[in-house]
């Protein structure tokens, strides 16, 4: 909200006050200062604790002047010279401001024209650039008469952006007087939290102002001189739904001159965000801004018109579904059944509290004027903002509630503002329907209460004067306070989340800075860890251990996008996608079901630039369920390609992984964590190549399933020349197979015997169950099979491989003879002769 | 016996002459060899008397231990002069580059988070987490945001279809939606007594936003909470301030102001002081001296009696804080983007 200093001012005196300390209490309270505009005040320099924008008028350079007199200039018809006073001495200044050709040729002005000069070097903004740009005046020659100072426009000051022609002030300026001293303002631009709706308006900041720096607050302007009749009779109140509509005030102004305003409404209508249109629009908005309440204005005349010339009617109502009405921003509304609508007996006027219709709104002819103040469900209001997609200044303020108490407030305000500036007389009294009064709030709260929330020993004195200031009444109660809530606020409520409320009230005021910062004295709570995400960070380091690099990717894709993941001609999976109702982009519309996908996107992104690919990310997939919410499953994904090892100007080029440097990952990982006696077998899955994939399983459950990318799905991806491998681990098994500990092995303090064992077997022989049988058979003393060659090739025959083992033969407790070994190896040899069809090779 | 002493000296000098190893050993073999001098002298020895004999034995035998030493002696120096030599020869390059190693390393929000988590589980916070896709009901309802309340407009929800029409499923829009599962299990454990409660719960959550290089579809954020018999708005500042200095440094000055949240009362905005200029003010502070890093405040009473505890017994505190944030203003990150595009080039800085 925009809040001018000069309009605050009205309420609280801020003599003396340091306008950036201001806007830091302000903050630090809860009302966040987001920017302090200057309007010709001097602005700090360095430190800024909150960001300031405008300008600063140098009391030197700009100053009030007055003009004595108009005349000619000698070369262009368009501008004139005039004979300026700036308190010291006289000067001939050159400008085009079309608001000076009145002037012209009159001779001595008597009295005087009071302006704004700006001398030699000061700063100010360009009138002639579009927007807003800073400008230092500097001597010139214009059509050949030397010009170094000017008058001003409003634009030139940054007060507004008009720059139709100069500013005249008032009268009683005196010349020479620093222009900061008279028209200097500041306007803070504060964030309204759902919290302080009450503070959306220029008394509520000057309250708080007020509590914040101990200054006395004035008292609400609702004084209303009226001379005229009694209103009664004048007009109906009808409220068909007192929940929708609690309370509905009507008063009235009659014999108006519609006009502008005074220049200062203008004023500070605009700094406050708002355009002035006439005397009757201004002094509601005006009103609006300055106490909160809303304001709505109808052509009296226009309703006794439609009234059939009797006395209107003006009941409350929510629309038929479908009703609609033009409202004045000239949008015809299709309406909901919870829409209230203001309407007379003729039909309807306006959307309650948020937009008024065309049809009765005060024009330049109006003569008499009803004004409106009510009192809305701020809930039903947001939900008709949201329908109907519209926003307002009423909006705001009642779609975040206001108290039914300042609708005859609001409306008193508006009335007295209306005949300060039309020149209307005022109704007596108001018509004012309230079926549905606001209940008074009231809460208990002791020095306990204070204790126990805030930490801090507050008397209750202390309590009730920072309460009192803000407009609570206190009473003393037992060993307590009585407190009652005032009735410009609805966010304080009863029973102990009232003395939550109220203790927010008293902590802000008395500062979060004065409460002391201690640490927490209850009872620790029973500690326990937690297994899963031990188990995702022993993962995570293992593999970033390997030289793998973690990554996290969007959870949010496309099944397009994921689709890339499995080869084009295979059918997708049934299961359902978690799918987003409100979409923000089509790259966005489910959750992830692959975390592989997701993975392999960053594979992608990096390929073209890296020589080695190695990722890894640890995360949930999504698939719908039959319960409400989907399913999340944690899985891990790695994708490997590339060198295993970075090249450098030395190292020639390393090993490329494949799919035996991807099973070295998951062995190692899987070891690391103390799982030992999984099953490898040859696995199936539609995003690798079906001779180069396996999974692993412990007993009869997939754990893991890895190998190398079906090459038709490394073509969907932009991958340059690596070829991927890829694993898949599902980590909610991984989490139920890792042992808690395991047992670690002693170091033999006897010499092992080492020996090689080659041997040739048919290709369809797998090394895994050569190796397995070598084991089992060696039994206990076999502490080791390493494979460490594997050869083919004419010397062996077609269909053959020969396979390489080294055996470790030990015994725990003595060392080994030559005759046990040989009586092993026999034992072996023969076994995988015989089952396997082995030769053994020379 | 003068001879003994003109071999000593001739020896000497020609040890002297000697430049390299190989005359070294031929040094050796001349002088102390089967056919040098001084060995015939010992030989001779047995021609003396026996009275002769002792002395001259003795004599003969220091002028053989003195050749020796110097023979030692020299090896050595030329064997140093040679180590010199040749280490002189084997200069390096110590300016090429050293080989490359393939460092595996953790996303930098992984480290933030662990950074997080290890500093609040040494005041006894301990990891709690929870889902993704909620309902509305625990991300907003049970959390004191009332149906088209104001305060939900602050967050701009994702929502999921086939949710039920009166309680939606949506992707959370904080962390604090599992604050309710953490009390409501807490709670269950004792419904009468319910245990106290310290949790921190890191998360990934979404909000409908364009994404921008300051804000993202989705982001971390780690929550806090803490309930008991005694816990104050003080013990709030005292424990964030306690985390800003773990976290930052040692010294960094803390403020608190006044703020909104539906689910806290009173809520406070964390600032700490900031640390790239100290305070003064810079680009990274807005020349504000300060930077927002978390917002917090006392558990709302409603909260606290949707989760099964009695508010009139029981509060706490709660507070919320971005890792992308956090590490953003650590390392001065520009772009929050970065952090799921995960460019290489990024990911390997951290
Ligand atoms: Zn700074």
């Amino acid at each position: 909200m925009k809040t001018p200093l000069s309009w605050l001012k009205d309420f609280v005196d801020l003599e003396g006050i340091n306008l950036e300390e201001l806007a830091h209490t302000l903050t630090v309270a809860g009302l966040e200062v987001e920017e302090i505009h200057y309007i010709g005040l001097p602005m700090p320099s360095g430190l800024q604790q909150t960001k300031v924008s405008g300008l600063s008028w140098d009391p030197e350079k700009l100053v009030v002047a007055e003009i004595r007199e108009v005349g000619p200039h000698p070369n262009a018809d368009r501008l004139v010279l005039c004979r300026l006073f700036d308190g010291e001495q006289e000067h001939t200044v050159l400008t085009g401001a079309p608001n000076l050709y009145d002037y012209k040729d009159k001779g001595e002005l008597k009295p005087p024209l009071k302006v704004a000069y700006a001398k030699e070097g000061a700063e100010i903004y360009d009138g002639h650039q579009e927007g807003m740009h800073k400008t230092v005046l500097k001597r010139t020659k214009i059509r050949g008469v030397d010009s170094y100072s000017m008058v001003c426009s409003a634009k030139e000051l940054g007060i507004s952006e008009e720059h139709e022609g100069i500013i005249f002030l008032p009268a009683d300026a005196k010349p020479g007087t620093p222009l900061a001293d008279l028209l200097g303002d500041a306007v803070l631009t504060i964030a309204i939290t759902p919290n302080i709706a009450r503070d959306a308006n220029i008394y509520g900041v000057a309250r708080e102002i007020a509590a914040l720096t101990g200054r006395a607050l004035k008292p609400m302007p609702t004084d209303v001189q009226a001379a005229g009749p009694k209103i009664d009779g004048a007009v109906k109140i009808d409220i068909k739904d007192s929940e929708l509509n609690p309370r509905f005030v009507l008063g009235m102004l009659r014999n108006v001159e519609i006009k502008p305003s005074p220049g200062w409404v203008q004023q500070r209508l605009r700094l406050a965000g708002m355009r002035p249109i006439n005397n009757i629009v201004d002094a509601t908005n005006y009103a609006m801004l300055e106490l909160g309440e809303p304001l709505h204005a109808f052509d009296y005349d226009v309703l006794v018109q439609r009234a059939g010339s009797k006395t209107p009617t003006i009941l409350t109502r929510p629309a038929k579904q479908g009703e609609t009405l033009t409202t004045l921003d000239g949008v015809e509304r299709k309406l909901d059944d919870f829409t209230v609508l203001v309407c007379d007996t003729a039909g309807s006027l306006s959307i309650g509290g948020i937009m008024g219709g065309l049809e009765s709104e005060v024009t330049e002819t109006t003569r008499n004027v009803l004004l409106e103040g009510a009192s809305w469900n701020f809930i039903n209001v947001r939900k008709t903002l949201v329908a109907q997609r519209m926003s307002s200044e009423a909006a705001y303020r009642f779609s975040r509630g206001v108290h039914p108490a300042m609708a005859p407030r609001g409306v008193s305000r508006g009335l007295e503002l209306m005949r300060q500036w039309s020149g209307g007389v005022v109704d007596a009294g108001l018509v004012d329907e309230y079926p549905k009064p606001a209940e008074v709030v009231q809460v208990a709260i002791s020095p306990a209460d204070a204790k126990r929330w805030l930490g801090v020993a507050l008397s209750n004195e202390q309590m009730s004067k920072i309460l009192t200031t803000l407009g609570f009444e206190i009473k003393q109660q037992g060993d307590g306070l009585l407190v009652t809530v005032p009735d410009h606020r609805l966010d304080i409520e009863t029973g102990v989340v009232g003395k939550a409320d109220l203790m927010e009230e008293v902590a802000r005021i008395y500062g979060y800075d004065n409460i002391p910062a201690t640490r927490i004295a209850d009872a620790l709570p029973p500690q326990h860890g937690n297994p899963p995400l031990e188990l995702e960070e022993r993962v995570k380091d293992l593999l970033a251990r390997m030289g793998i690099q973690e990554v996290m990717t969007y959870r949010l894709t496309s099944p397009e996008e994921e689709a890339r993941r499995l080869p084009p001609e295979t059918t997708p999976d049934d299961k359902p996608y978690v799918k987003l109702a409100n979409v923000i982009s089509q790259e966005r519309t489910v959750l992830r079901k692959s975390l592989l996908a997701s993975v392999l996107e960053i594979a992608e992104r990096n390929a073209r630039q890296r020589q080695r690919i190695a990722l890894f990310e640890v995360g949930p997939v999504f698939h719908a369920s039959e319960e409400t919410l989907p399913d999340e499953l944690q899985r891990l994904v790695v994708i490997l390609g590339g060198q295993q090892q970075p090249a450098d100007w030395q190292a020639a080029d390393s090993a490329a992984y494949d799919f035996y440097a991807a099973k070295g990952v998951v062995a190692e990982l899987l070891a690391s964590l103390g799982l030992h006696g999984l099953k490898y077998e040859p696995g199936e899955h539609p995003s690798f190549h079906p001779g180069k994939c396996a999974r692993v399983l412990a007993g009869e459950r997939q754990l893991a399933v890895f190998g190398e990318l079906h090459p038709q799905v490394q073509s969907q991806y932009d991958l340059g020349a690596h070829t991927l491998q890829a694993i898949t681990l599902n980590l909610d098994v991984l989490g139920e197979l890792v042992p808690e500990r395991f047992d670690s092995r002693p170091v033999p303090q006897y010499p092992p015997v080492i020996e090689d064992l080659a041997i040739v077997v048919d290709e369809s022989v797998p090394a895994g169950k050569v190796e397995a049988m070598i084991a089992q058979t060696g039994g206990n003393l076999l502490a080791g099979v390493t494979l460490f060659d594997v050869f083919r090739g004419d010397k062996i025959g077609a269909d053959k491989k020969s396979l390489a083992y080294q055996l470790t033969y030990q015994h725990a407790e003595r060392t080994l003879t030559d005759d046990e070994v040989a009586k092993l190896r026999e034992r072996i040899i023969r076994r995988i002769t015989q089952e396997l069809g082995a030769q053994l090779r020379a | 016996m003068e001879n003994l002493q003109t071999i000593r000296e001739q020896a000497l000098a020609a040890l002297n002459a000697v430049q390299d190893e190989a005359a070294l050993e031929q040094w050796k073999v001349a002088q102390l060899g089967r056919n040098a001098a001084l060995t015939q002298a010992m030989k001779n020895l047995g021609q003396l008397s026996a009275e002769e004999r002792p002395l001259a034995g003795k004599q003969a035998n220091e002028v053989k231990l003195a050749l020796e030493a110097a023979f030692d002696e020299k090896r050595s120096a030329l064997e140093g002069a040679r180590l010199r030599e040749s280490l002189s020869s084997e200069k390096l390059d110590v300016t090429l580059p050293g080989h490359s190693i393939a460092l595996g390393r953790l996303h930098p929000i992984t480290q933030t988070l662990r950074r997080v988590n290890a500093i609040f589980a040494q005041m006894g916070f301990q990891v709690y987490r929870s889902r993704d896709v909620e309902t509305d009901e625990y991300n907003f309802l049970l959390l004191n945001f009332p149906p088209n309340h104001p305060a939900r407009e602050m967050q701009d929800s994702f929502y999921v279809e086939g949710g039920a029409p009166d309680n939606p499923t949506l992707l959370r829009t904080h962390t604090s939606a599992g604050q309710i599962h953490a009390m409501r299990e807490y709670a269950a454990k004792d419904p009468g007594n319910p245990p106290p409660i310290r949790i921190v719960l890191p998360g990934m959550c979404y909000r409908f936003e364009q994404v921008s290089s300051r804000s993202e579809v989705q982001f971390t954020q780690v929550e806090g909470l803490a309930v008991g018999e005694n816990i104050t708005f003080g013990d709030l500042k005292g424990t964030l301030t306690d985390f800003a200095q773990r976290f930052f440094n040692a010294n960094v000055r803390t403020r608190f102001r006044a703020s909104h949240f539906p689910f806290t009362e009173p809520s406070a905005e964390m600032d700490v002081e900031c640390f790239v200029c100290g305070g003064s003010g810079c680009s990274v502070c807005k020349h504000s001296g300060w930077l927002e890093i978390l917002g917090s405040g006392m558990v709302h009473p409603n909260v606290l009696r949707n989760g099964g505890y009695d508010p009139e017994k029981y509060s706490g505190f709660a507070f919320g804080m971005g890792p992308e944030r956090l590490t953003m203003l650590r390392y001065r990150i520009e772009d929050i983007r970065y952090f799921w595009r995960n460019d290489m080039r990024f990911l390997e800085q951290f």
